[in-house]
């Protein structure tokens, strides 16, 4: 017999026929693990509860599948003490396929990082198996843990075993979203902070925020330890912190070498010194690199081509760019970079850099038309007002380049330069000082 | 007891992110920020070494992301036989056993792909497609988003598990314009291409006019009466298809047979390496919602992987790539159109227009 075939007069626990799934079927075969076998899986061997919900939602699927549209509606379910979290479905085709008619997401926050012990996502399954479909993503495109797949009813008992597993409820509607790190400090080499303790003080700090969902629209942070950006912070984060360092990269010169003797010089010339985007580096004749660190932007590339000869320097803090979003309303936007540089080891640096987190936040909150992100917001009050507002100044690495619009009115350029000069009489002073 | 859980429900305890190091592999939590240099010594496998002089293997293989607890369980239980009983998630979806044994390595490889789980995805490769919910859970999808993944990765197995393309290759799908699977070095997006078909009974009871009105990027929506009853409409000729009035106004339905077609984007790039971010770009739009199999959307990702692969210099993404080659030669080597539709009318088109006397032949 084909799988998904109905199977007449087969007693199964007293259950009704397998809708069949024709379409579906075909998504069985190839070498990539297919998930419509694990959904048959659960269809056939899962608990008692899962089988039901299965069965219909591998029909609606179907359904789907053969109608080419989508057969779910949105509404309002949540758990007692939060407003968000959850992303509820409710099937439109219910009368067909009434076992899943409500089939709703737990999104439940990683840890940062995305580590676990088998024991724990064993723990996990045990509960979503009693309370759920069975069906679990690790992970959506948020970073949550989408628990998917359960009733309005059985919502609450979920939430209760998870939570009591250690799990809290991430983001969902006009709220703080789930956050996400990249590996980091925990495994790589390239990390210029401690991702994941910037990411728990953060968003720890602004539960609220993510609990009771009242800002204008949705607002997240991500977390990646230098400029490869493991986890798409510029562009899909609200507000990105980037790993990076002030001081020389660290060369090994021997180490140099000895990639060049491997690879050859062409291909080293080709691969690292070519690519360089600020041409900042060269090769000397007898095969060690020269970098001119006072161009180079930090990229990232030379390091990650000889990972062996090449790492980032001892001066290590983060940027922060700020308004990456998609597409909606106005077009896609990059975040742009706000705070070129900042200390992050101590954990005064990290309290600057919550309450910084903290009043981006509420300048959205406050500025934000509905329905609007952090990025339209500075497009429309201009990226001077946002600075004024957050008492930043004005820097160079802010813009590929200066204005070429001349509508402005510049009568106060005297008094700004000043501050300018002023700045930088500072900090030369500090330097002085320091040294 | 648990009748007094239910006359007051518990209160959720408020516990934010959890704390990550209860969860991480030992060898990682000792060396923690204490990493010296890493290298590949095979497709799918990473060693790190620390400072101390401790090494950890990382083994990462594909999964399907929407999995099962079998799924679930099954790869616990090689972590546990073969790993040491700690795992990771990558962005993309690919599960990380790591080890602390060389030794341990290859039967885990082994184990791994006799169970169906590729074992790659690392360095130049292409790795998992990020993708998004579609019609399994999604209110507003054009397509399924796992149903063309499927597809996509049957497809291009063969480079997960290798490392033989000129540098990393990310691909996304996303089922509507939201794009919940982001920037791609190629994007394999829903485009629809009719404006919302309205059901006016259902507009005064369903949504919330004004800020439907409010929702349209161009401005296409009005109210109006229709048929005596307070409604909508949509000036047709100002409507981009953009699908935006369609979640907080159902009964605007955008998606549909006629409606729902797929778009090609290439060239995007979410790393700051080498060249700044970019957004991907249009290749080829209307191509068929296919389902099961999108034959027509796999044949175009497939000849764009091969113009890249058989072009493209080490190191150079897509988009470098074609920077480097100009957009005359990508259509060329691609075989695919270049229309009217691939010249940008949006706000800062202009900063996407050749403004110079560079021309390539
Ligand atoms: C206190 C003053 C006003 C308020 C609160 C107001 C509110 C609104 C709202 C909520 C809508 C959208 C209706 C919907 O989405 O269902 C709308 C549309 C409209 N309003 Fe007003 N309005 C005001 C003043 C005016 C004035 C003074 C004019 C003209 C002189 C005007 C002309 C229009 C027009 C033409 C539309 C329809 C726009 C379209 O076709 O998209 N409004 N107004
Ligand atoms: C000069 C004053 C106003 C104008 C010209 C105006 C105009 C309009 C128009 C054109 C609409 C759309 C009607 C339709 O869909 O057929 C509308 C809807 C609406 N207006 Fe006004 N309005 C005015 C004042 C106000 C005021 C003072 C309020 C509230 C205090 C208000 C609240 C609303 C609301 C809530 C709706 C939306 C109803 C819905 O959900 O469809 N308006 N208005
Ligand atoms: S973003 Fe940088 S630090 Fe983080 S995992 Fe990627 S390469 Fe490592
Ligand atoms: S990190 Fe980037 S910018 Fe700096 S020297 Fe290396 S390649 Fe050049
Ligand atoms: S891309 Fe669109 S249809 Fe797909 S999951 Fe995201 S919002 Fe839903
Ligand atoms: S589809 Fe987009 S452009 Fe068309 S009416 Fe709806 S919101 Fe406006």
């Amino acid at each position: 017999m084909k799988d998904g075939d109905s199977i007449d007069g087969k007693p199964e626990a007293g259950k009704a026929d397998k809708h069949p799934t024709p379409h579906l079927d075909e998504l069985e075969g190839g070498p990539w693990p297919s998930f419509v076998t694990g959904l048959k899986r659960l269809r056939d061997e899962g608990s008692p509860n899962n089988r039901k919900i299965m069965n219909d939602l591998l029909g609606q699927l179907n359904h789907s599948y053969e109608k080419k549209l989508g057969f779910w509606k949105g509404g309002t379910v949540s758990v007692f003490g939060y407003g968000g979290g959850i992303i509820p479905r409710f099937s439109e085709v219910a009368d067909k396929f009434p076992e899943s008619k409500e089939f709703h997401t737990l999104r439940v926050m990683p840890p940062p990082g995305f580590h676990y012990t088998t024991d724990v996502l064993r723990k996990m399954c045990d509960i979503w198996e009693r309370h759920g479909s069975g069906l679990i993503a690790f992970h959506g495109q948020s970073g949550d843990i989408m628990f998917q797949g359960c009733s309005t009813e059985a919502t609450q008992a979920a939430f209760d075993e998870l939570n009591e597993l250690g799990f809290d409820l991430g983001g969902a509607g006009p709220a703080l979203r789930t956050a996400m790190s990249c590996v980091g400090r925990a495994r790589c080499e390239q990390s210029c902070y401690d991702e994941a303790r910037a990411h728990r003080t953060i968003i720890n700090s602004l539960l609220d925020e993510m609990h009771r969902p009242s800002l204008p629209y949705k607002f997240k942070f991500k977390f990646s330890g230098c400029a490869n950006d493991c986890v798409n912070a510029i562009h899909r984060a609200d507000f990105a912190v980037i790993g990076t360092w002030r001081d020389d990269i660290k060369i090994d010169q021997e180490k140099v070498k000895e990639h060049v003797a491997k690879v050859g010089r062409k291909y080293t010339i080709d691969t690292v010194v070519n690519m360089c985007p600020t041409r900042a580096i060269s090769l000397n004749d007898d095969d060690t690199l020269e970098i001119d660190n006072s161009s180079c932007v930090r990229c990232m590339h030379c390091i990650n081509v000889m990972t062996k000869a090449l790492s980032p320097g001892d001066d290590k803090g983060v940027s922060i760019m700020i308004g990456g979003k998609r597409a909606l309303k106005v077009g896609d936007m990059m975040g742009i970079q706000v705070i070129p540089f900042m200390k992050l080891e101590t954990d005064e640096d990290f309290e600057k850099l919550e309450e910084f987190a903290e009043n981006v936040v509420e300048f959205f909150a406050d500025n934000a038309l509905e329905h609007e992100r952090i990025g339209e917001t500075i497009d429309r009050v201009g990226l001077p007002a946002f600075l004024e507002a957050m008492d930043i100044p004005p820097d160079p690495n802010m813009v590929n380049h200066p204005r070429t619009s001349c509508f402005v009115r510049t009568d106060d350029f005297d008094e700004e330069a000043a501050k300018w000069f002023e700045r930088k009489a500072r900090e030369a002073g500090m330097q002085i000082s320091a040294e | 007891m648990e009748q007094q859980a239910n006359a007051t429900p518990r209160m959720p305890d408020e516990i934010g992110v959890p704390d990550h190091f209860q969860y991480m592999h030992p060898v990682l939590k000792k060396n923690h920020g204490n990493w010296a240099w890493h290298e590949r010594p095979r497709a799918g496998v990473l060693r790190h070494v620390s400072k101390s002089g401790d090494e950890i293997f990382t083994v990462r293989a594909g999964t399907q992301r929407q999995m099962d607890v079998f799924t679930i369980r099954k790869l616990c239980d090689i972590g546990d036989e073969y790993g040491d009983g700690y795992v990771r998630f990558t962005t993309r979806s690919n599960i990380e056993f790591l080890v602390k044994d060389e030794a341990k390595v290859a039967p885990l490889i082994e184990k791994l792909e006799s169970e169906g789980f590729p074992v790659g995805g690392t360095g130049a490769s292409i790795s998992m497609v990020s993708h998004t919910q579609g019609w399994l859970h999604c209110d507003i999808p054009g397509t399924d988003a796992s149903g063309v993944v499927k597809g996509l990765m049957d497809m291009l197995h063969k480079e997960f598990v290798q490392e033989k393309m000129p540098n990393r290759l990310r691909i996304t799908t996303s089922c509507c314009q939201i794009n919940c699977g982001g920037q791609g070095d190629i994007a394999v997006n829903v485009q629809y291409t009719k404006p919302p078909k309205i059901n006016h009974d259902l507009v005064a009871n369903v949504c919330e006019r004004p800020a439907v009105v409010a929702r349209c990027p161009v401005a296409a929506i009005r109210p109006a009466l229709v048929d005596g009853k307070p409604s909508l409409e949509v000036d047709e000729k100002k409507c981009v298809c953009c699908g935006a009035c369609y979640p907080p106004c159902p009964p605007m339905q955008i998606n549909g047979e006629e409606s729902t077609k797929i778009a090609i984007w290439v060239g995007g790039k979410h790393s700051s390496a080498r060249s700044k971010p970019t957004f991907h770009k249009l290749a080829v739009a209307n191509l068929p919602n296919n389902a099961p199999h999108w034959p027509e959307v796999k044949e175009v990702v497939g000849r764009i992987v091969e113009a890249y692969k058989s072009d493209a210099k080490h190191w150079e993404r897509m988009g470098e790539w074609i920077e480097r080659i100009g957009w005359k030669r990508f259509f060329e080597m691609t075989n695919l159109a270049f229309t009217k539709h691939h010249i940008d009318t949006w706000t800062g088109a202009r900063k996407t227009m050749n403004t110079s006397a560079h021309v390539r032949f």
